[in-house]
């Protein structure tokens, strides 16, 4: 056969990967008893078996081979599902990983820690087989034939004629089969066409095996897994006499098989039908792997193509749109043939139908990239699991608004920094079960997260019912490193956002008072790079919330387009509060050279864009321009600008890319007549603002104290 | 019909007339351009397009020799006026002035930037052992950017190294 396997590697990749999640979030919701979570666990372990012998990977078919056989047993209910078991899943999983992780990057792994699993899996499987006897009446009739009692299976396999084309070897399954017990092979050629209706690339002949094994119809029809939809197999047990019954004992199989994704699907219910075998199986098809030898070589293909899986109503929706765009498009060309006057009205309608079609589709292309938010969430379950064992705290972990989408790029930015927040909570915001108990709280400590859609952003919410934030040894310890001075009065939140300080990053000891502080300043700046803002809310004794507010996506973004002097630059709709024409009574100068504008009750710090960005502007006097009042932080500024002008969706290119990053600029857009607009990092600004302030006063006690108090 | 006859109308492969197309070269090929009257090299195969000048968006508080950002095809491409950056004659813009686009892979990152010359001139064929080393006797380019120098006929060519031209200088700190 001359179909090249490795060019489906990628995929068995993608769809190990995704196995290997399933199960290891099945794996942490395993009840004793669950029959359905065992299943899908195992079914997951099988098609990564299946995928990798397919493809001769030996390793991951021995390793997944063990992993099966303990599951098999779980499920059959010959093993009691242990914590130990559980864990030792877990650590299976971990390896299974770090197999298919070598493969995608055509490495050696390190053996030891999976040699050392393989043998804690062995020494498990061998427990149960002297054990196995015990637990005759939790498994059904059939499972309690005795392992060494052969059977004499006869096999009927007719195969389809394009078997062969879909990567399927007959000498392959036959192998496989022989590995179960002694086999003899009789081909059928009475479907051969006449020799000038052959076709090279099909196959004609079917086959009739006998094979005497002590395997179950199970285990024969798991060899055919991979070519049920593409066979007839009609597997039948001869009476004891050897008669060959007319009426064999017909498996059905269904069409379910073939399909690597439908692994997390519903349950295959003719699998519950179990026989067993297994311990004494276990031995055996751990040397039949080799005679899988592997004939390809992995390929050259780099796996991490990036891909993401879309819906097909995503996929549906952008086809009709882009009908509709041709069909606007044919409609606007006709009318250009020969165009005249009268036809103005009909270009105008046309021209609006093409702006509404553009959008719909640029909203549609943008929603492919949406992925729910699941894909953060799924690693939390695990990390919670082996940290609150680790520090023997009693957590649960819910998961809320799963569903949620958001761009893909935020998503695996997002990762890194909601794990810290999500350590933070098990390190430090619950505590141990008998400190619990002590202020009369259930052992049991909960983290919630949380993610919804708020406005045009998606906010993430990390609590815990813990013992919260201790404010007093956070104000203490920002006094000890000078972030603040010891008489300043902070309200709660002020407090709180002291733990964003890079002060506290490299505090130990903070962790040992009041929780929290490791690292947060990073954490905060990896959500502001990504445009968003995170806030603290917590209440002594009752627990602790981050709120994570993220924009929706990072490619677009809905800006104020605003002239100063000959530039044109754009602000972030979602920083402005408002745009008002300065009144001279409302402006105020104060300390020298700084201005303030009295908006109702808040004295707001005027910023000069020109000034800030040292070019020229029409108007110098604030009397004359026009104010935008932008907030970040919590601090409200107005920028001074000389016209506002259009609102606009804008699309984010990055500076960064061919230049540098520019202090006080976030990115660049390409305007509608092609020239660039830089657009405005307002957090940015207001630090260059505060900075040039302190640098011209030298002293750090005048203007921008000034300006800090105020702003507070 | 002939079949003989036709097939020998057709030209082997490799037998086309290279007469007149001066592609094959011994040696590295550099793209020349005018900086007041002094004549510059650069490796031609970082060419990405030679540009008519036009007003770019400027960047806030950049260095002098950076003009700032145009639109090249929806890439954000910086533009740095060279005559500023090595302080030679002065930076007019007039209609000969062009915009060279240079881009270079340096450190595993691809940069595409414009520097701004007076004129291009010529494709320059330059074998190694032509170049000689500049001797560091002063003048305004610093010693990092040149890679060496080249005769050609009466005049001298300075050819300029892409990636040391590359390297951005920092924002000012007000």
């Amino acid at each position: 056969m001359s179909v090249d396997l490795s060019q489906f590697i990628p995929s068995f990749l993608e769809e190990s990967f995704e196995g290997l999640e399933l199960m290891e979030s099945s794996l942490l919701n395993l009840e004793q008893g669950d029959d359905e979570t065992i299943n899908s666990i195992f079914r997951a372990a099988h098609s990564i078996k299946g995928g990798a012998g397919t493809f001769g990977f030996e390793h991951v078919t021995e390793f997944t081979h063990l992993v099966e056989t303990l599951l098999d047993e779980m499920r059959d209910g010959r093993r009691e599902i242990t914590q130990n078991d559980v864990e030792l899943l877990l650590k299976s999983v971990d390896c299974m990983r770090l197999l298919i992780e070598a493969i995608r990057d055509e490495q050696e792994c390190d053996r030891t820690e999976i040699d050392e699993t393989a043998k804690l899996l062995t020494i498990a499987l061998n427990q149960t087989a002297s054990v196995d006897v015990d637990n005759n009446e939790t498994g059904s009739g059939t499972t309690n034939q005795q392992v060494t009692q052969n059977t004499l299976w006869d096999i009927t396999f007719i195969p389809e004629h394009h078997l062969v084309q879909t990567g399927n070897d007959p000498l392959l399954l036959f192998n496989a089969l022989a590995d179960l017990g002694p086999i003899t092979v009789e081909a059928n050629c009475k479907d051969l066409p006449p020799i000038t209706d052959i076709d090279p690339t099909e196959l004609y002949i079917s086959w009739h095996l006998t094979l005497d094994s002590a395997a179950s119809e199970e285990d024969i029809r798991e060899v055919f897994e991979w070519v049920e939809d593409e066979c007839q197999l009609i597997i039948s047990q001869p009476v004891k006499d050897q008669q060959d019954s007319q009426q064999p004992e017909e498996i059905v199989i269904d069409k379910q098989g073939g399909d690597f994704t439908s692994v997390s699907s519903a349950s295959d219910s003719s699998e519950q039908v179990l026989a067993s075998a297994v311990a004494d199986n276990a031995s055996s098809t751990l040397e039949s792997t080799t005679t899988t030898k592997s004939q390809k070589q992995p390929s050259k293909t780099k796996a991490d193509v990036g891909s993401i899986r879309v819906g097909v109503d995503k996929v549906d929706s952008l086809i009709n749109l882009v009908g509709e765009l041709v069909i606007t498009q044919s409609m606007l060309s006709e009318l250009g043939n020969d165009f005249d006057l009268s036809k103005i009205e009909r270009l105008t309608s046309g021209l609006e139908q093409l702006l509404q079609n553009t959008k719909e589709l640029q909203e549609s292309v943008m929603r492919i990239r949406m992925l729910p938010i699941s894909f953060a969430f799924n690693r939390f379950p695990r990390l919670v699991h082996d940290l609150s064992n680790k520090m023997n705290k009693e957590i649960e972990l819910v998961l809320k608004g799963e569903q949620t989408e958001l761009d893909k790029t935020v998503m695996e930015q997002i990762g890194d920094p909601l794990t810290h927040l999500v350590r933070n909570a098990v390190d430090h915001g619950i505590e141990t079960a008998e400190q619990r108990l002590a202020s009369g709280k259930p052992a049991k400590g909960v983290i919630t997260l949380d993610a919804y859609h708020q406005g045009g952003s998606i906010v993430i919410e990390i609590s815990d019912d813990g013992s919260g934030i201790n404010r007093q040894a956070v104000f203490d310890k920002a006094v000890e490193k000078g972030v603040v001075d010891k008489n300043t009065v902070l309200n709660d939140n002020q407090v709180f956002d002291l733990i964003f300080e890079p002060g506290f990053s490299t505090a130990k000891e903070i962790s040992d008072i009041s929780g929290r502080g490791v690292g947060m300043d990073v954490v905060k700046k990896n959500i502001q790079s990504l445009g968003g803002r995170i806030q603290v809310e917590s209440e002594p004794g009752k627990g602790s919330t981050f709120k994570v507010n993220l924009p929706l996506t990072l490619a677009i973004l809905d800006g104020q387009l605003v002239r100063v002097g000959s530039e044109t630059y754009i602000i972030p709709l979602i920083t402005i509060v408002e745009s008002l024409q300065a009144k001279p009574e409302h402006i105020n100068r104060v300390s020298g050279d700084m201005l303030l504008y009295r908006l109702r009750e808040d004295n707001v710090p005027i910023i000069p864009v020109c000034k800030l960005f040292n070019i020229d502007a029409e108007h110098q006097r604030v009397e004359d321009a026009l104010l935008v009042v932008v907030e970040s932080d919590g601090q409200k500024v107005g920028l001074m600008v000389d016209d506002l002008l259009a609102q606009q969706q804008v699309v984010i290119k990055s500076l960064q890319d061919n230049y540098q990053q520019v202090e006080g600029i976030s990115g660049a857009t390409i305007l509608g007549d092609g020239s660039v607009a830089m657009i405005l990092d307002i957090p940015g600004m207001i630090t260059m603002a505060m900075n040039n302030a302190s640098q011209s006063q030298q002293k750090y006690g005048d203007i921008a104290k000034n300006l800090e108090g105020v702003m507070s | 019909m002939d079949i003989q006859a036709l097939a020998a109308d057709v030209p082997v492969e490799g037998e086309y007339s290279l007469e007149g197309i001066d592609f094959i070269t011994s040696g590295e090929q550099y793209l020349t351009f005018m900086l007041n009257d002094e004549q510059y090299g650069i490796d031609i195969l970082c060419v990405e397009e030679i540009r008519s000048w036009e007003v770019p968006t400027k960047i806030p508080n950049s260095p002098d020799d950076v003009c700032g950002v145009i639109n090249m095809r929806g890439i954000i491409v910086p533009i740095i006026d060279l005559r500023k950056k090595f302080n030679i004659g002065e930076a007019v813009y007039s209609e000969t002035t062009v915009v060279v686009v240079l881009t270079h892979e340096y450190e595993g990152v691809s940069r595409t930037i414009g520097f701004v010359v007076d004129a291009v001139s010529d494709v320059l064929d330059a074998d190694e052992s032509e170049i000689k080393k500049s001797p560091a006797f002063g003048g305004c380019v610093p010693q990092h950017c040149i890679n060496g120098i080249v005769n050609v006929g009466d005049t001298v060519v300075t050819l300029l190294d892409v990636t040391s031209l590359q390297q951005l200088e920092p924002h000012y700190k007000r």
